[in-house]
Formats: C-alpha cells, sequence, structure tokens
C-alpha cells in the first residue's frame, strides 16, 4: 500500500501547480468564456430590473443603475391584471396536454413501427414523418393560412362544397385549443419516435428469442419487454418535460396563430405576453412575468433533475 | 456468420404481426406519413399556381392552372427575396462555423482531465442550463449594451453556442480520444492549441458533422432573432421575409415601388399569392433535400446527447 503511496503523492503535486498546458487550455477556452458572460451570464445580473422602474432610452448600464427601485410594484401590476390567471392556465394547461401526447404518442408509434415486417417501408415512414421538425413555424405559419384562410383557404372550399358555411378560422378561439393540440403532435411525432426507436433497437435480441421459446405472442412481448425496457427512457423524458412546464413554443402560440386579438384567451402563454409587452416597450409588466419565469423555471428544472438523479443518476445533468 | 442471420431471418420471420396486423399498420403509418408531407406539397402547389386561379378560385391541393410566374418574378425582379436568400446563407454558414469553433474548443478544454479550472467552466457551462435572464434582460443587453440592433452579428452570435452541445463534444472526446494520442503529442512539445487543431479535429469529424447539422438548421430556420433585432429590410433573412409577407402580402410590391416601379401597378400585376408561398419553398425545399440524408447524424448527436460523460 505505502509503495503506492508515494507516486500518487507526487502526482497529486504534480496536478496542483500551473503549467503551461493550463495557460494553453484556458485561451482555447477563452472565447466561447467570453461568449457564455456576454449571452448568459450578463442577462442573468440583467434580472434586476424586474425591480425597477426601467426605461428604455440611453445607454443601458447607466439606465440600470440610474432607474429608481420600485420593489414589487411590477410584480403587483403582473398578478392583479386580468390576464394574469389565463396566461398562467395556458402554459401550464397546453405544457400538460404536450406531456402526455408528447409521451404515449410517439411511444405507441414507436412500437407500431418497430412491429412493421419491412424495413424499408419503416424507414420510409420514419423519414417522412421527420419532415415537420426541420419545418420553421414561419413557415408552418404559412402552412396552416394555406388551410385555414377564409377566403381561399381550403377548409372552407370543402366546407362550401359540402354546403355549409365557411367558418372565419382566425376568429373562432374555440377551435384553437384542438388545432394546437393537434399541431404540436403533428411537428414533434416523428422525432419522438425516432427517440424511442433507438432505445427499442438497442433492446437485447435474446429477450424476445426467450420470450419466443416460452410462447410469448407479440403483445405479451411488447408488454413484458418492450415497455418495462422503455420505462426508464419514458420517466427521464417525461420529468424533464416537467422541468420545462413554465416554458413555451413561442412560434407555435404566436406564428400559427397569426397573433390573432380574437384568439387571445386561448393562445395567450408566458412567452407571448412577454414579447407582446416587450414589443410596446412596456417593460415593467414583461421584466416581472420573466423575472417569474426564470426562477419558477430553474426552481423545476432542479427538483425534476434531483428527481432523476434517484431514479437513474447517469441520467441526471450533474 | 451466415447460418447467424440465417437463423435471426428465420426467426425473425417466425416471431411477428400476423399479414392483416401487418396491413393495418401500413396503412396506419402510411396516412400519417402523407399527413407530414401534404402541407408541404400543398405550399409547392400554391406556389406553381397562377395568381388570377388564386385570386378566383383559392388554394388547392394541386394547381389548377400551372404558372412558374412566382419564380420566373423571383429571377427576374425579386432582388428583396434574393438578397433575403443571400443573407439567410451567409448567417447559416458563419454561425455554422463559428459555432462549430466555439463548441467544440470549450467541449475538448472540459474533456481535459488534469485542467486546473475544469471544475470552474464546467459550471460556467451549466448554469445556464437551469437559470437564464429572460427574454427582457437579453434584448436589452444585446439591443443597448452590445450594440446588436440591426446588425447581422445579432443573428449569428446568440445562438452560436449551446450547452447541450457543449456537452456533447465533451462526451465525444472523452470516450473517443485516448489519453495517451494527446500525453504522447503533448511530450514532443506540441501546445494545446496546435493538438486541438491538428489532431482532434481532423479525428472527430462525427461530432463536427453531428454538431454542425444542429447549428445548420437552428440557423437556417430561425426567425426568431430577426423578429427581435432587425428592423432593417435589407438584413432580412428568408425566413423574416416569409413573416413579413405572412402579415402583409403587399410587402414585396411596397419594396420594389420604393425601386421606381409604381406601386399600384406592381400590386394589380405581380404574383403575390405564389410569390409568397414560393419564398416558403425556398426555405424549405434545400432541408426538404438535405436531411434524409443527415437523419443518422441527427439521431446519433440527439441519443448521445442523453448520455452523461
Amino acid at each position: 500500500m505505502s509503495s503506492t503511496a508515494e507516486p500518487k503523492d507526487k502526482r497529486k503535486r504534480f496536478r496542483m501547480r500551473w503549467h503551461k498546458q493550463d495557460t494553453e487550455l484556458t485561451l482555447l477556452a477563452l472565447p466561447t468564456t467570453i461568449w457564455y458572460i456576454l449571452f448568459s451570464f450578463l442577462p442573468m445580473f440583467g434580472i434586476i430590473i424586474a425591480f425597477k422602474n426601467f426605461r428604455i432610452s440611453g445607454g443601458f448600464l447607466s439606465n440600470v443603475f440610474n432607474s429608481p427601485w420600485i420593489g414589487i410594484k411590477n410584480f403587483e401590476f403582473l398578478f392583479k391584471s386580468n390576464d394574469a390567471w389565463i396566461i398562467i392556465r395556458n402554459t401550464i394547461g397546453y405544457n400538460m396536454i404536450f406531456i402526455i401526447t408528447g409521451i404515449v404518442l410517439p411511444v405507441l408509434f414507436a412500437i407500431m413501427i418497430g412491429l412493421l415486417h419491412s424495413r424499408k417501408a419503416s424507414k420510409v415512414y420514419q423519414t417522412m414523418m421527420f419532415l415537420p421538425y426541420f419545418l420553421s413555424w414561419v413557415v408552418v405559419s404559412a402552412v396552416g393560412w394555406a388551410f385555414l384562410s377564409f377566403d381561399k383557404g381550403i377548409v372552407n372550399q370543402v366546407l362550401v362544397n359540402m354546403g355549409s358555411d365557411p367558418i372565419n378560422w382566425y376568429m373562432e378561439p374555440s377551435y384553437w385549443p384542438y388545432f394546437l393540440i393537434l399541431l404540436n403532435i403533428w411537428k414533434g411525432l416523428g422525432y419522438g419516435m425516432v427517440i424511442y426507436l433507438a432505445t427499442i433497437t438497442s433492446i437485447d435480441s435474446t429477450y424476445y428469442e426467450a420470450a419466443v421459446i416460452d410462447g410469448a405472442s407479440i403483445w405479451q412481448q411488447t408488454r413484458f419487454i418492450t415497455l418495462p425496457m422503455l420505462k426508464l427512457v419514458i420517466v427521464m423524458m417525461f420529468i424533464l418535460a416537467v422541468g420545462r412546464i413554465f416554458y413555451t413554443d413561442f412560434g407555435l402560440f404566436y406564428q400559427v396563430t397569426r397573433d390573432s386579438n380574437s384568439l387571445f384567451n386561448v393562445s395567450t402563454t408566458i412567452d407571448v405576453m412577454v414579447y407582446k409587452q416587450l414589443k410596446t416597450a412596456t417593460v415593467g409588466m414583461a421584466s416581472a412575468a420573466a423575472f417569474v419565469q426564470s426562477v419558477l423555471g430553474c426552481a423545476t428544472i432542479l427538483i425534476a433533475n434531483w428527481i432523476v438523479r434517484r431514479i437513474d443518476p447517469d441520467s441526471a445533468m450533474m | 456468420m451466415t447460418t447467424k442471420t440465417a437463423y435471426e431471418t428465420g426467426l425473425e420471420k417466425f416471431n411477428r404481426t400476423n399479414k392483416a396486423v401487418n396491413l393495418l399498420f401500413n396503412l396506419i403509418f402510411i396516412i400519417l406519413a402523407l399527413l407530414c408531407v401534404i402541407p408541404v406539397v400543398v405550399v409547392l402547389s400554391i406556389s406553381f399556381s397562377s395568381e388570377d386561379s388564386i385570386r378566383e378560385t383559392g388554394y388547392h391541393l394541386l394547381p389548377v392552372a400551372l404558372s412558374a410566374d412566382a419564380y420566373v418574378y423571383i429571377v427576374k425582379q425579386g432582388t428583396m427575396i434574393l438578397r433575403a436568400l443571400g443573407v439567410s446563407a451567409l448567417v447559416t454558414v458563419a454561425g455554422t462555423v463559428l459555432g462549430v469553433l466555439l463548441t467544440t474548443s470549450m467541449g475538448y478544454v472540459l474533456s481535459r482531465p488534469t485542467y486546473k479550472l475544469r471544475g470552474f467552466l464546467t459550471w460556467v457551462v451549466f448554469i445556464p442550463m437551469v437559470f437564464n435572464g429572460g427574454l427582457v434582460s437579453s434584448y436589452f443587453i444585446n439591443t443597448n449594451l452590445l450594440g446588436l440592433k440591426d446588425s447581422i452579428w445579432a443573428l449569428i452570435l446568440p445562438l452560436a453556442v449551446s450547452s447541450f452541445n457543449v456537452i456533447i463534444c465533451k462526451t465525444f472526446f472523452k470516450s473517443t480520444i485516448p489519453d495517451g494520442l494527446i500525453e504522447s503529442a503533448e511530450i514532443d512539445g506540441a501546445s494545446q492549441l496546435r493538438i486541438f487543431f491538428s489532431i482532434i479535429m481532423p479525428i472527430s469529424l462525427p461530432v463536427i458533422a453531428t454538431i454542425g447539422l444542429f447549428l445548420c438548421f437552428s440557423y437556417w430556420n430561425d426567425w426568431f432573432q430577426s423578429m427581435l433585432y432587425i428592423d432593417n429590410q435589407n438584413l432580412y433573412s428568408l425566413q423574416a421575409l416569409l413573416n413579413s409577407l405572412m402579415s402583409n402580402v403587399d410587402a414585396l410590391a411596397k419594396n420594389a415601388a420604393s425601386m421606381g416601379v409604381s406601386y399600384a401597378l406592381l400590386v394589380a400585376t405581380m404574383p403575390k399569392e405564389s410569390a409568397r408561398m414560393a419564398v416558403a419553398i425556398l426555405i424549405v425545399l434545400p432541408v426538404a433535400f438535405a436531411y434524409p440524408f443527415f437523419q443518422k447524424y441527427f439521431i446519433s448527436g440527439l441519443t448521445v446527447g442523453a448520455v452523461k460523460g
């Protein structure tokens, strides 16, 4: 034991000293570190403007230092507004639905596509279903317009041909929760399916061979081998999604609805509200809402990560 | 080897769903796959419809009257569209190169076990994954402090680095590059910069391809940065242009009119509706042709990202 302890000690001392390599590595990491300071850490300190009466004109630094502290006035203003409840309901409500559909459907279709006889067909379906993932929300908005436009849209033409009245879709809030949920599924299904399929194809085939010898049916193999093997990934994806429950996909709620005022009640989430306030230059409420989102988001992500670590330490972030 | 594959296919033939179920599943997937592709076909068909047919009968699944006016217009008079194409291409290329350099260098440094500041830099990369300053304060830092308003850098810099990509790189370097390789180079007197650029980079093509693809697609598809920071129409990317055309189909005519042609004449004669969808096609086409070939790298990147280094 003592013979191994000595070189270890030496090595430790060697490791303690600052070397030329350390200088060089620091140089190599410097550009990225500066990027992180400018684009990640400065905004973190900038978050204090939520507690200030911040004005937009003039230099940033002088504004931050000179604008008066107003305590939690911005927050009072935010939570007393009638919209606060609607915005929180939309953000959390849609996310809860998205979490469920974003797990159940991709898992279901990943299992189904894995059972297809033809590998080639399976590859073709996967590739086609991956396409929406690569479309930006602006393009999706153009696609939506082609279908839902009042006077030219394809859906209204079908309605008119069937003898019903055309519907002014962008003015009718009652349909939009379904549209938004369907679009979210449409855009993410191929991507989610591929992730779960990667896990399914990595399952050791001897499990299935043993099951076949024992006379298990395909359904039993899915129920007792595939699903249990997927459980860990499903739980991970679930927790990580819950960790982001205060963040929404701005493009889905802003672009696809074409920012229609009639749809305010069903399409405004925290991100949409913050953006709109920012653009109308009412910084107080926007900064307060962004602050709430950052802090609650951080808390949920840390809690989710803590739970992940308890279930599977290798999958946790830190 | 041959007997093994023969045995496996034998088992596979035996252990699979019956023909009726397979047919049903195939049918379901054909419908789903079509649902994913048809919307893009609709946009393509509108872009190839004549302006008159759109005005009279609206949008259709297949063009009522075929016409390439929109594309002729883009080539002949669409300076604004071509310029936007140029901005998109420039931002995508510059952003991807910059992003790959910033990401891989940080990933390499974090993968060196003896580096003294490793713990500190790991925190620098980790903290932004759980906490961020939010849109409002980022916006004010970028516009008032860094002066990125109406600058092409506003489209490039904020998207260049993501902690997720840095960690993918770190994991890759840690798991695939043998320590002996770097140590022997160090003994030969090579500096870390030299090791990184002439040893690490050439043998790390898989991870560079993956990160490069992620960056490429996110730059090409980005519209949010333009919406926040760009008011000058000369700096519009294709996404930003389509975005403004979606809210006002006459924007193209307005811009062309500023260059001397009568506005009223342009509004009357320009293929606005089909040109708008042609812009969408300009965005989608490169992506739609590229991603089937790169899907493999994408998936490997997504699954590597889940593994902690």
